[in-house]
This record gives structure tokens, sequence and C-alpha cells, in this order.
């Protein structure tokens, strides 16, 4: 009997690695394990057998039909194989086709360049705070120590509305020159909400203002970015870190220096124009270092302040307990000294090009641990 | 305003260079604008001789001159009346730029005769109006000089931005008193005058004569005030007898060195000294007037013509100086033409007058009038300096026109109340951060002309304006004396305030004075307390909402753009609805038509971008803004997109390109919402009560929450709109009305548990005939409503009206979800739903498909 095993699984194993399809592979299965198969029969002869015979027999026929099944799966899994690569074959593409891409949109580098505001601000405790920009001549003039006479009202060239609308008081409304009034409104509610008992304050207001003002280098709407700090104790030296801070953040450079000049404001006393050092490279000022070394120069970036005392009282806020800091400077410069756009105008025109050449990403979102220019 | 460095100088005892100057004038808060080198614009001439004059061959009105400028017999062709054989003038030879045009001068044949360069006339170089002839100097101008060292304009310009606080630096001297205070030299006694050269010889004579008032005539017209409230003192004198030519070389020299043409002596020398020590006044002919001379306010409608020779209406809050015939002058601010000193003047009125700021400033700009008077007037002119300022243009005037002066009229009394100011100079510190010794600061106010005496601080605070007779030069103080030196506890500074000063209100003025002077940049950076920790999230919700619309609206392929606020007219119109003018904001002085309207809707800025980008060629505008419309109620913060052109480009696997259509528009705008975290499972689509000239009117709506709260309206534009702003190919829109967003509800970060239901959900297929007239949205919501407690979902994904359905029918689609809780729906608990919603469907006029 034994050596009618071998040979047989000899022949199986020939026809097994000989069938080329699953056709073949499957009679030469049927040929051997089905119900008349010649492996199928030599199982069936272990029922006759001795026990002696069947202990010899056995384990050499079952290890046939193992070995058989084996091969056969083996080989099935092959032609499978090779049946699939055949069709994957025929359904090759051109990879190099164009895909359709999905539009990508971009922020605007004013929105962009307020959102690195806020979160540097946030860092230091600011909030942002908004108020209206069709504003009455009393929280735009007013209220900020200028009254109608003053020749300070001359150097706003400001959009007056027509009469069909007046302020509560009567007085004329306005397109805000600054975003200033913003101040009057915080420091208001502030009062209103502690019963004129003050409490410290810390904001940023960005927003757009407006001027009558339109050449190569205005236009007649931008973007301006207010700060203000009440609190007890504030001065000078604290107006000048945070400032000094707020524009390190911003550009991301150590060697932001400032220069404070003596100048005036209205609404604050002392007042301080501040310039940054810069140095012209490529035609363009890139900020940093001192203006007094070599190559480098001053540039005016923003104004700034002690709070008036009569601001602070016209606000309802006394100011022999509180005094701090304003400042304000233009968000649509601050873009261009960052990012070298070198043309205001282009800047509200909507122009598709620029836009994708100047925008940002979407999800390019100002954080402090991705860093300020995500 | 200008100065040079010489005329400073006369005021300045310093050593000081330009540089220095410069450097320091930035640094006290006198902001330097620009230095000018005026030799640099007059290199290339020179003073030049003519030798001989003979006529042109070829042209009756000119001349063939031959000109020694230094160098030798040169020929140069000249047309001026004037030229003559020994002539002192000056020469621009060839590659001179003639500073009046800019041209650059060459050897060129002027009618065949060649002409090596031009004999100038005062108006080429910028000295005067005259062209009526070549300039002529004197005889003893040395031939050869540079015609820059000749004239003096070697003398550095420069031009300092006064704060308008600053009416005190709006003269020469003030200047001068600030850099003294600031340590770059010494204040000079303002009179005797010295000069750099000789020229104040004669002032100091016509002073000596001054000396005694009363050996004078009387003034010989009379003089007063009717309006105190605006012209509180007129101090006025007449001169008889002037000669009225040109002014002196050296007041020439000095107003053309500081941008101020030459026009006569009288003239001149109200303008040096207005320039000179910040005094404007005005000289009158007297034989102009007639009566006598009153300050008054003008009658409503009163006329004058101004030396401007424009005509101007007034009003009866402006103040005049007038006489029984007349206006002659709109008070501080421009003389009249009627009686401004000619050549032909022989006796002069002179007016020196002390104007009410809040007046002249109200006046100016109602008459939208600017001059050098004004705006010193407005700004507060040193109340105390009307006698000095009297007698030094008096003896100007006589020193240079000659006459004789009569005694002063004082006609009313300038406001010479002294103020007070308490201050505790522990203040510079904690409000200025530069901590300055008491002693220092001393000295600082004092060189600013400021007076100091130690009171108690109780005394200190109730110190206020305390009305003084006190005159010229002559300080007051009041409080109890203490003694210097050591401050003791208690005692603060009662700090009396010059009369020049009128910005200084307070003691953080005074922080101010003494920190501008110390420098800037000596206060140290102090950073801000810090609250321990991390730092507290501070934007609002309505803020994070904004941020997160911005960014999705990225995400999404929109562009974001910032267009105006304003818009023209004709474009509101197109998105106002009929009744926008009553309520809207109109400018009152827009910068031009086309931005005359503050924006109702943001589509017209978008629709004008579009058009633009459509004209550059590009193919696809997406473009979206988030803005406030302007409505008479609020300022509403709004976001508007647009997205026109092609949705997509053809392609080699969808093949054609694709137009946006309203469902765009629709899915951007629930794409928005959602990102804006409003609940879109809820939304429902509506149509538009007034879709005005905006939308399609069948291919628009609007989302809301509940019928009265529209969060967003989207759809196609309507194809006028489009047309009219000339975008091409249609467009569709979305706004998103940030105001009506609902609320974040309150509660913690935790979610709820996370219990997904135990059993598979199943899903049925209904098919319904209905009338087309029926929304599908409808037909959805009453199948979804059908089981509320099986029913989880119910989603159209099937709209046919072809083959097997009858006309004025459609057949929707819709698949239904069903969820069992805990155990499998049964066959009839699915056919109970089944009918459910069949009948839900009939009762809205649909009829199961079958």
């Amino acid at each position: 009997m034994m050596t009618d095993i071998a040979p047989l699984q000899s022949s199986i194993m020939v026809a097994i690695a000989a069938a080329d399809g699953l056709d073949a592979l499957e009679s030469v299965r049927v040929a051997a394990l089905g119900k008349q198969g010649s492996v199928s029969a030599l199982l069936k002869t272990l029922g006759t057998m001795s026990a002696e015979q069947r202990q010899v027999q056995g384990p050499a026929i079952n290890g046939l039909r193992e070995t058989v099944a084996a091969a056969l799966a083996g080989r099935k899994i092959e032609l499978e194989s090779a049946a699939q690569n055949i069709k994957l074959a025929t359904e090759r593409l051109d990879m190099t086709l164009p895909a359709d891409q999905a539009p990508r949109g971009s922020v605007h580098p004013i929105s962009q360049v307020m959102d690195e505001l806020a979160e540097i601000f946030a860092d230091m405790g600011f909030s942002v705070a908004t108020g209206p920009e069709i504003e009455s001549e009393w929280a735009n003039f007013d209220a900020l120590n200028i009254p109608a006479t003053h020749p300070a009202r001359a150097m706003h060239d400001t959009f007056y509305m027509g009469d069909n609308h007046r302020s509560p008081d009567g007085g004329r409304m306005l397109l805000r020159t600054h975003t200033s009034p913003v101040q009057i409104r915080t420091m208001q509610a502030v009062a209103a909400r502690s019963n004129g008992a003050g409490e410290p304050i810390r904001i940023i207001a960005p927003g757009r203002v407006y001027r009558s003002d339109s050449d190569a280098t205005h236009t007649p709407m931008f973007h301006q970015v207010e700060g203000l700090v009440i609190d007890r104790g504030i001065h000078m030296g604290q107006l000048k870190w945070t400032l000094e801070t707020f524009l390190k953040a911003f550009f991301e450079r150590d060697d932001i220096v400032l220069r404070l000049r003596p100048s005036y404001f209205p609404f604050t006393e002392p007042s301080a124009e501040v310039d940054v050092g810069y140095v012209q490279e490529k035609g363009r000022r890139v900020v940093g270092g001192s203006g007094d070394a070599p190559d480098h120069a001053w540039m005016e970036l923003l104004g700034s302040g002690m709070v008036h005392r009569n601001v602070i009282a016209n606000c309802g806020l006394d100011p022999d307990e509180w005094q701090g800091f304003a400042f304000g400077v233009g968000v649509d410069r601050l873009a261009m000294l960052k990012y070298g756009m070198d043309d205001l105008r282009v800047f509200f025109d909507g122009d598709l090009r620029w836009l994708k050449h100047y925008g940002f990403s979407a999800l390019s979102v100002p954080t402090l641990s991705g860093g300020i220019s995500a | 305003m200008k100065i040079t460095l010489g005329w400073l100088k006369e005021h300045l005892d310093t050593t000081a260079g330009v540089d220095e100057v410069v450097a320091r004038l930035n640094r006290i808060g006198l902001e330097v604008e620009g230095v000018e080198d005026p030799a640099a614009r007059l290199v290339g001439f020179r003073v030049a001789r003519v030798l001989s004059a003979a006529p042109h061959p070829g042209a009756d009105k000119l001349q063939v001159l031959s000109v020694d400028a230094g160098g030798g017999p040169v020929q140069v062709v000249c047309g001026a009346p004037n030229a003559r054989a020994g002539l002192i003038g000056v020469f621009g030879q060839a590659g001179a730029v003639v500073p009046s045009n800019g041209m650059e001068l060459r050897v060129a044949a002027i009618r065949g005769v060649t002409s090596n360069g031009m004999m100038c006339s005062s108006r080429e170089l910028e000295l005067g109006d005259d062209h009526g002839g070549i300039i002529e100097l004197p005889d003893d101008a040395p031939v050869g000089q540079a015609f820059a060292d000749y004239a003096g304009a070697s003398d550095p310009v420069i031009d300092i931005s006064i704060t308008p606080n600053r009416q005190d630096c709006m003269g020469v001297r003030g200047i001068a008193r600030d850099l003294a205070a600031a340590g770059l030299g010494r204040l000079k006694p303002l009179l005797p005058r010295h000069g750099a050269d000789a020229a104040y010889a004669p002032l100091a004579e016509a002073l000596t004569a001054l000396a005694d008032e009363a050996a004078m005539p009387p003034c010989a017209i009379a003089i007063r005030t009717d309006d105190p409230e605006g012209c509180p003192a007129f101090w006025g004198r007449t001169i008889h007898g002037v000669t009225n030519g040109a002014s002196p070389a050296w007041i020439q020299r000095r107003l053309n060195a500081v941008g101020q043409r030459s026009i006569s002596a009288l003239v001149d020398i109200t303008n040096f000294v207005m320039l000179d020590l910040g005094r404007p006044s005005h000289a009158y002919d007297l034989a102009q007037l007639h009566g006598a001379v009153n300050a008054r306010k003008a009658l409503d409608g009163e006329a004058v013509i101004a030396l401007d020779g424009k005509h101007y209406t007034l009003s009866d809050r402006m103040t005049v100086i007038a006489d029984a015939h007349g206006v002659h002058d709109i008070a501080g601010i421009k003389g009249g033409e009627h009686s401004g000193c000619s050549d032909a003047t022989s006796d002069v009125l002179l007016e020196v007058a002390y104007f009410t700021p809040e007046n002249i400033a109200m006046t100016g700009q109602a008459l939208s009038l600017t001059s050098d008077a004004r705006s010193r007037f407005e700004r507060g002119v040193d109340p105390a300096f009307l006698d000095d300022a009297i007698t030094i243009i008096t003896a100007l005037i006589i020193a240079h026109c000659g006459g004789t002066a009569s005694t002063i009229t004082r006609a009313g009394a300038p406001p010479l109340g002294i103020k007070m100011v308490a201050y505790d100079p522990t203040l510079c510190a904690s409000l200025g951060g530069i901590d300055v010794a008491e002693g220092r600061q001393r000295t600082i106010l004092e060189s600013l002309g400021f007076t100091i005496a130690s009171v108690r601080a109780e005394e200190g605070q109730s110190a206020r304006e305390a009305p003084s007779r006190s005159t010229l030069r002559e300080t007051a103080s009041t409080g109890s004396a203490v003694p210097q030196g050591e401050r003791p506890p208690g005692i603060i500074w009662a700090v009396t305030v010059p009369s020049w000063r009128r910005d200084i209100d307070g003691p953080a003025d005074l922080v101010e004075e003494v920190t501008r002077i110390i420098g800037f940049d000596h206060i140290v950076s102090v950073p801000l307390p810090r609250a321990p920790g991390v730092a507290k999230p501070t934007a609002t919700a309505d803020q994070m909402t904004e941020r997160k619309l911005r960014r999705a609206a990225a995400m999404l392929g929109l562009h974001e753009a910032i267009t105006w606020s304003f818009i023209p007219e004709k474009e509101a119109d197109s998105v106002g609805g009929g009744t926008w003018r009553e309520s809207s904001w109109i400018l009152a002085n827009p910068i031009s038509e086309e931005m005359k309207v503050m924006r109702p809707s943001l589509l017209p800025g978008l629709l004008s971008a579009a058009a633009r980008n459509q004209a550059r060629g590009a193919p696809s505008v997406r473009l979206f803004e988030i803005g406030r419309r302007y409505l008479a109620d609020a300022e509403r913060a709004t976001l508007a997109l647009i997205m026109a052109g092609a949705k997509s480009d053809r392609s080699w696997a969808a093949g054609k390109a694709k137009a946006f259509d309203a469902f765009d528009a629709k899915a951007a705008a629930i794409a928005l919402l959602d990102a804006a975290g409003a609940p879109i499972d809820r939304l429902m689509v509506m149509g538009i009560e007034d879709a005005g000239g905006i939308w399609h009117p069948g291919q628009s709506g609007t989302l809301r929450l509940g019928p009265k709260t529209i969060l967003a309206e989207f759809g196609a534009l309507h194809p006028a709109l489009t047309r009219a702003f000339d975008v091409d190919g249609g467009g569709v829109a979305a706004q998103i009305f940030l105001d009506a967003l609902p609320a974040k509800r309150g509660g913690g970060v935790a979610r709820d548990a996370f219990s997904p239901p135990p059993l598979q959900s199943v899903t049925r297929d209904f098919a319904f005939l209905v009338p087309d007239t029926m929304a599908a949205g409808d037909l959805v919501r009453v199948v979804k409503g059908a089981d509320k407690a099986a029913i989880v979902d119910a989603r159209l994904f099937d709209r046919f009206d072809g083959a097997g359905v009858p006309d004025g029918q459609l057949s929707l689609a819709v698949e239904v979800t069903l969820q069992p809780s805990d155990k499998s729906f049964t066959e009839a608990e699915i056919k109970a739903i089944s009918d459910k919603v069949i009948a839900a469907a009939a009762k809205l006029g649909a009829t199961l498909r079958t």
C-alpha cells in the first residue's frame, strides 16, 4: 500500500502544478479529493483495515490528503493572483492626467494681521473691543478733548453724514476718523457697570476708519488698531514696554528698536510719536535695528501717550485714581511693512491675483505655539 | 514752520551746527520735516557785470550782451528791457538749473546768435515776483562771486512741523527758547537785538526814539472794540510820512529763505515779525480809512474782498475790523484788498490786536480760509505781548520806511489771567516714567518761562486761574512762600504758566515739559503686570464666530475681499429697495460721487470687484467679504459671498465647464452656518419676501430658524443686477447675517455620554407622485415627522418627471431611515410605519407610486 501513496502524491502534485486555470485546478481537486477521487478512495480503505494496519496507513493517507489540499489551496491563490494581475493590467489609467482640485480660497492680509494682533495682545491680557464706524461728533472729538474750535479738528479730514441723522445729543454724525472713540465707549461701559468706581482695562480696538484723503499713500478708508490700558500707577515706561513687546512679537524679531518723540494729541498728555528703526533692503523697508545704526533710519510708526485726564473724566472715571496709556497704529501699514506690499489702494480692489498672492491659507491661523505668522 | 539756522542764532547763542539743532528739535517734540540747503538750488549762478549791450541783428526786442561773471567776457542774448552796459546782475551759466522752472541752461543759438547762459530775473530765481527785468544788484556787488554766497543763501532752512498746541513755537524766538531749555545754548535777550550784520542798527535808533511816548502826537484815528468777546484788545497807532518801497535786503533774504515772497517794506515787516516772534499784525493804508476803526461783529451777509482778491460773505458770529464805510479786515485772518498798503501809502494805521482763538477757528472753518495769521491767532498768541510787539513793529517801520509814530491807542484789554498749576514733582516718574531730580525739573521749567513757588498741597490744589492786571513780563505767584531746597512732606509746587503757553492746563502738561526736555529716550521699559498662569482667552463669542466664518469661507474656495464702505447712489438704488433713501447714511461731503452712500448691502462692492476681475480675464470669481451693512438702526455684521463665471473648468473627466447655480450658493450658506455653529438640521428654507432687484425671483431663498429669524439669504442674482454691474455669465450669491445667529448655549465643555443605538438602523425607500408645484422640502419634512419615535432621517434621493409620470406631476423618492430601539422591527411594525409615512404624504397631496 505504501508504494501506492508516493506515486499517487507525485502525480497529483504534478497535475496541480500543471493546472493553468481555476477550472483545471478544480478538475484536479475533484479527481483527487472529490467523492470519486483517488485520495478519497484511499481514505475509504481505512475503514476496512485492521487496527494495526490503520495505525500505519492512517497517518500516511491523511498526510497525503493534507498535502494535496494545501497544494491545491496554494495553487489557487497563485492562479487567482495571476488572474487579478491580468485584470488590473487592463485597468491602467494615465496618472499624469490632471485631477480636479477643490478650489482654494484665502484670507485677506488685513484680517490675518488683525488675528495676529488679537493673538499677541491676548497673551498680554488685552481683549478686543469694537464700536460703530458711524459715530457721534461727541465720541469722535469732544470726549477726546478735541472741542469744535480746536485746530486738531482741522487735521482730521472728516466725512460728515447728512442731516437726516443726528446723535441723541443733537450733534452731527460722522465717520470715525480714528478708532479712539472705542476708548470712550469702553471706559464709559466700565464706569457704568462699576457705578463709577472703575476697574482695570486692557483692550485693543481694530477697525475701519475714514478720512477725506486720497492719494498714492492715503485711501479714504483704512484700518487702525487702538490700544488702551487703564489701571492704577500706569506710566510711560509700561507704554514703551507694551509697544516694544507687541512689535517684537508682530515682526518676530528681537532687534526691534523704538524711538519715542514728544508730540501732541489732544487726548493724551504726555504724547509720544513712536519711530522704529529700519533698513532698506532690495527696495523694501525691513524693520529692525536702531535707526541710528549704519545704513538704518527711523520711520514714524504710531502715536501714543498717557490718556488725558479730561478724557478719563469725560467717561465718568476718576482721573486721580485711574491713569493709563493709549496708542494707535495703522493696520494696513503694519501689514505692508511685514508682508511687503507697496501699494495701499490695491488692498480694497478685490483683485483675485493680488488676493492669491498676498492672501493667507484658511488654515494659517496665528497661534502662540505655532507662530504668529503661521 | 520754516526757519533758517542763521535766523535761529539771532535768538539763540549757540555753536551748534545744523545736524545738532535738528536732532535736538526732534528730541524735544519739534519734529523736523526736512532740511534744505538753498545754495544747492543756486549752483551755477554768479554775480556778473554787463560789459556791453548791442542790438540783436535778428530781433528787435533782444540784445546781445557781453557779460563778465569773473571768467572774462561771455556772449549772452537777453530780452530784458533793463539790460544795459554797467548793470550788475545774476548770470546763470550753461548747466545751471533755473529754480523756478527746473530747466537746465544750455549753450544755444537764439535767432542765429550764440547765447552762453542767461541773465536772471527775481522770479526765475524765486526771490520775488518781479519779472519785468533782470535783477539789478548794487554796484559794489563782487563780480564773479557765487550768487548763493552773495545773497546769503547758504543758510540751511529747517522745516519744522509745529503741533497745534505750540503757538509759541510759531515764531523763531519760541523755538530758540525751547532749544535753550534743552541745553543747546542760551536765549539772547529780545532787545537790544544784534543781527549778523549791521541790519539792526537803525532799529536800535528807532527804539530809542520810541521810548518817550509822551513826546508823540496822538493817534490820528479813533480805535475801539465793540466786540470784546471776539476782540478783547485792539492796540493801534498811526505812522505818518512813511515811504513804502522795497524792504531792506536782510528782511527780504529772511523771508525768501523760508519761502515767503517779498511784497513791500510795510507788509514784509509785519510778516517778518510774525515769523520772528509769532506775532501777527496788520498795517492799513490810513488814507483808505474813514471815521473810527472798530472791531465789531460782522452783519449777516456783509461782504468783503480780501487781499487774496476773493469775495467772502460773513456772518454775525465773525469779528471784523471796519470803519464808517465798511469792513476792512476779516479780523485775525485776512486783510481787505481795499485798505492794504501799496507803494503809494504814506500814512499807516498799525493794528496789534488779541483775537479770541475759538472765534478765529470758527470763522476760519466757516470761510474755509487759512492764513498764517489765523493759524497763530486760533492757537492763541501771547496776550501779554502787545506793547512790546507794537513797539518793535513800529521801530522797524520807522527804521526802514521813515515816518513819525503816534501814541498807542489801547482799546480793550487782553485776557491776562495768570494760570497756576499745582504740581507734585513725583508725578514726573509716576506718569512720565522718568525719575528726574527735583532741582533739574525746576531748572527746566524755569528755563521755559515757568515760575515755581512751593506751597502746601491743599493750597496748591485750590490754586486756579487768578485774575491779574500784571503787565508785560511781570509774573505773579500766589500761595504762601515756603523756603526752597529739600521739599518737605505735604509741600508741592505752585507753578505759574508763562503767558505764551496757553496749552499748559494741568500737571500732566508739566510732566511732558520736563520729560520732553530730558528726552523720551530716558524712559525705561517696565513690563505690564501679568496675571499668573496661562493667558486667559479674551475673544468674545461673536468674534470667534466671525473668525470661524472667515476661515470656513476661505476653505470653501472663496477669497476674502475688503471693499469700500461707501458706494455710489445708483448702486445703493440697485440693492436698497425702494425706500432706502430716507433712512440711509449719505455723506454730506463725499470725496466723490462714487463714494457717497454707506452701503446697505455688501453685494455692490463684491459685484464691482467681480466685474473688475472678469475684465482682467478671470474665468471664475469666488469672493467674500465680512463687514458691516449700515442701516438706519444699526451697523450689522454681515458675510456676503459671490460666485460668478465658471464653477469648474472644462475637463477631460467632466466635460464642459460648469456654471454656478443657486444650489452652490445654498450649499455655501449652509456650510458657513454650520461653521458658525448654527443648528443646520433645524434650518427652514423659505422664500424671500422682498427679493427687490437683488435676487432671481424663482431661484433664491432664505435659511431661517423659525419663520421670523432669517440667518441667510442665497440664490441666483437677478440678471438685471449682474448686467448693471457688468458681471458676465450670471452669478450667485449668499449673505449670512451674523447678528441673527443664535448665541451659543451655556453649559460645560463635557459632552453627553456616548451611547450608540444597540441595533442597526434599516432603510426603506418610498416613491411618491406629487403635483409639480409641491416643494420637495415639505414632502421630506412630513415624511420625517410621520413617526417621530422610529424615523430618524428622511432624505430625498430622486426627482423624476419623465416617462410614466403624468403631466403636471413629479416623482419624488425619499429614503427613510428607521431606528429600532430595544428589539428589531417586525414586518408588521415596519408595515405600520410605512402606512404612517404614506398617510402623512397623502395629506400633502402625494400618492405612493406603485
